[in-house]
């Protein structure tokens, strides 16, 4: 940004000025209006959100909400315990990371400290195609080769739809987020660290492991963090694959449904406007809304701190 | 001690210093690029396999129907999916070309209401994308008035690419060295003459890597248009942006939850095509880029 201040403050470009150029402050105006479409989206989510989730905790008691261990808007009487939803979400979100943080790291290392040029520039436009994929097709995937390999090899009784495979694929799908998040933390790392541990006798993997990746780690952190926000919120994966019956478990070989799908599930059903049952998607939405929003926000707070570091 | 004494002992002590942590260390490396590859292999030959022999000109040619999968088509959602895309091109990359503009050329960074809409865009970019479906149907369908139609369904994907937009037009921006603009406004160019003349142009290869990336992901989701009602059957084409529609990733939905296995095969089908369009239009985003880098 020093640069466009810097030509604001040219006396140059005050001397060239012949005449008033209003045309420049209108294309100024539009362009201020293109990026407030942003801040639109913003409020507009904020405003979706909140008068329903306002509403449903009319009608709802807040503390039968959170504490309550059944979730059924659909049964008679309704059931409202967000509980089983919450303990969903977490542990496929545990599962995914479990699957992608070791995984991504490792690729980070490798594309980062060991990798030649060559290697690196063929795998890390293939992990973004992996990324690029649609996650309906992972879902498909989760539900007709995960699943049915569980069930086969392994000894757990796993249901059709259950937590496990779903959370597996996620953690498929936050592997190139986490992977290039990394990568980018690893080889923003000044090379007079690396060159300092070689001329100490450090060998490879104690330069990568013991300098390197300390080095990075709040990048590293802040990206994990990014993925973990990711597989929070991921819909379609665990929509195909998890189920659709919501019960109070920790269990991920039965079925679990999470806060994104339980939305997607109630939405793409018929359900009367303005009801109890249409407000709690609303509700739902507001708290994935915020949860995703405060680990966004630790994320970038740390990548700020860690940007302090380094430049 | 003479061991540190000469540079190659040194050398030679740090390869065979923990040979074997070393070794397995470095498999461990390669093991880890090799099954986050492998995963994505897998996907896709399980997909062509699956698809492959249900991939026949009935599935562009023919609707949807629930009762015969084997005369069933995504016509519908082939359309559905188009309309989208171009709605989405016409909306999304021009105000996030415009927005980029502003962040890069003419935001003043001391500002607050500079940073505040900086870290919004930080942040809409990693919000989950069935929250911009509750969005389009609280605001957008509702509220506005749009109704469920295929303009609002493209105004859920374009709000949801446009931090996407904006970053990648933004780096793009970045990256044009500054003595460009400086010759231009030394010649006596204006500001916006300088951005659009010197500036834009220089930064096209950049911008459209990222215009293909966003529409790219505006065409696999499917999270957004489900909570709109998207899933629900349609068999026809939309004529104007108001009817209803369907698409691709929508219908592959639809397919994966009926149970009979042919329809099974009809979403593996679709799915191939939907990976092979997404695969084009990646591959050309990473090409471009390639290119373009290598010329800086």
């Amino acid at each position: 940004m020093e640069r466009s201040s810097r030509a604001a403050a040219a006396p140059g470009m005050r001397l060239g000025r012949s005449r008033p150029r209003y045309g420049e402050s209108v294309v100024k105006a539009v362009l201020l209006l293109a990026a407030l479409v942003s801040i639109a989206t913003t409020v507009g989510i904020i405003a979706s959100l909140l008068s329903p989730t306002i509403e449903f905790f009319a009608e709802v008691d807040m503390v039968e909400f959170v504490t309550g261990t059944s979730w059924g808007p659909g049964f008679t009487p309704p059931a409202f315990g967000v509980l089983p939803l919450v303990v969903s979400t977490v542990v496929i979100t545990l599962i995914a990371v479990v699957v992608a943080v070791p995984l991504g790291l490792l690729a980070a290392i490798h594309l980062s400290e060991y990798a030649s040029a060559r290697v690196r520039k063929v795998v890390k436009p293939t992990l973004e195609v992996l990324a690029g994929i649609p996650t309906v097709v992972l879902g498909f995937f989760a539900l007709t080769v995960v699943t049915p390999f569980l069930r086969e090899w392994t000894p757990f009784e796993v249901s059709f739809k259950n937590g496990l495979s779903a959370g597996i694929v996620v953690g498929i799908m936050i592997i190139p987020l986490v992977a290039s998040l990394a990568e980018d933390a690893m080889s923003a790392v000044p090379y007079g660290l690396r060159e300092g541990a070689y001329a100490l006798g450090s060998s490879r993997m104690v330069t990568s492991l013991r300098v390197v990746f300390p080095a990075a780690l709040s990048g590293i952190i802040a990206g994990v963090i990014l993925a973990v926000s990711r597989a929070f919120g991921e819909t379609m994966i665990v929509v195909v694959a998890a189920g659709s019956n919501p019960s109070l478990t920790a269990n991920p070989l039965q079925e679990m449904v999470t806060f994104a799908s339980y939305i997607a599930q109630a939405a793409s059903g018929d359900i009367p406007v303005g009801s109890t049952v249409y407000k709690a998607v609303f509700a739902v939405g507001s708290l994935l809304f915020v949860t995703t929003f405060v680990l966004n926000y630790l994320s970038a707070r740390i990548v700020r701190r860690f940007r302090e570091v380094y430049e | 001690m003479t061991l540190l004494t000469t540079p190659k002992t040194a050398v030679r002590l740090a390869g065979t210093g923990r040979p074997l942590r070393e070794h397995l260390f470095k498999i461990a490396l390669v093991a880890s690029l090799v099954i986050a590859l492998g995963f994505l292999a897998l996907v896709l030959y399980s997909m062509v396999a699956k698809g492959l022999g249900r991939f026949d000109s009935r599935l562009w040619e023919n609707m949807p129907s629930i009762r015969r999968p084997e005369a069933a088509g995504a016509q519908s959602a082939i359309t559905g999916t188009m309309w989208l895309v171009g709605l989405t091109a016409v909306m999304a990359l021009p105000t996030g070309i415009l927005a980029a503009i502003y962040l890069e050329e003419y935001a003043d960074r001391t500002r607050w209401y500079n940073r505040v809409i900086e870290l919004n865009i930080q942040n809409l970019a990693a919000i989950p994308s069935i929250i911009y479906g509750i969005l389009a149907l609280g605001v957008i369908a509702r509220v506005l008035g749009l109704g469920f139609g295929v303009l609002t369904g493209a105004m859920a994907l374009s709000l949801l690419v446009l931090p996407i937009v904006i970053i990648a037009a933004r780096e793009a921006i970045r990256a044009v060295p500054p003595s460009i603009r400086e010759g231009s406004l030394a010649l006596g160019a204006t500001r916006w003459q300088t951005i659009y003349r010197q500036v834009l142009p220089a930064a096209i290869p950049g911008i459209a890597t990222g215009a293909i990336l966003a529409l790219s992901r505006a065409i696999g989701e499917a999270a957004p248009l489900i909570v709109l009602g998207a899933a629900t059957f349609v068999p026809f084409n939309p004529s104007s942006v108001f009817d209803r529609f369907s698409a691709l990733p929508v219908q592959i939905y639809f397919w994966i939850t009926q149970s009979r296995e042919e329809f099974h095969l009809l979403a593996a089908a679709a799915i191939v095509i939907l990976l092979a369009l997404l695969l084009l239009m990646n591959s050309a985003a990473i090409l471009l880029r390639n290119r373009y880098q290598r010329r800086h």
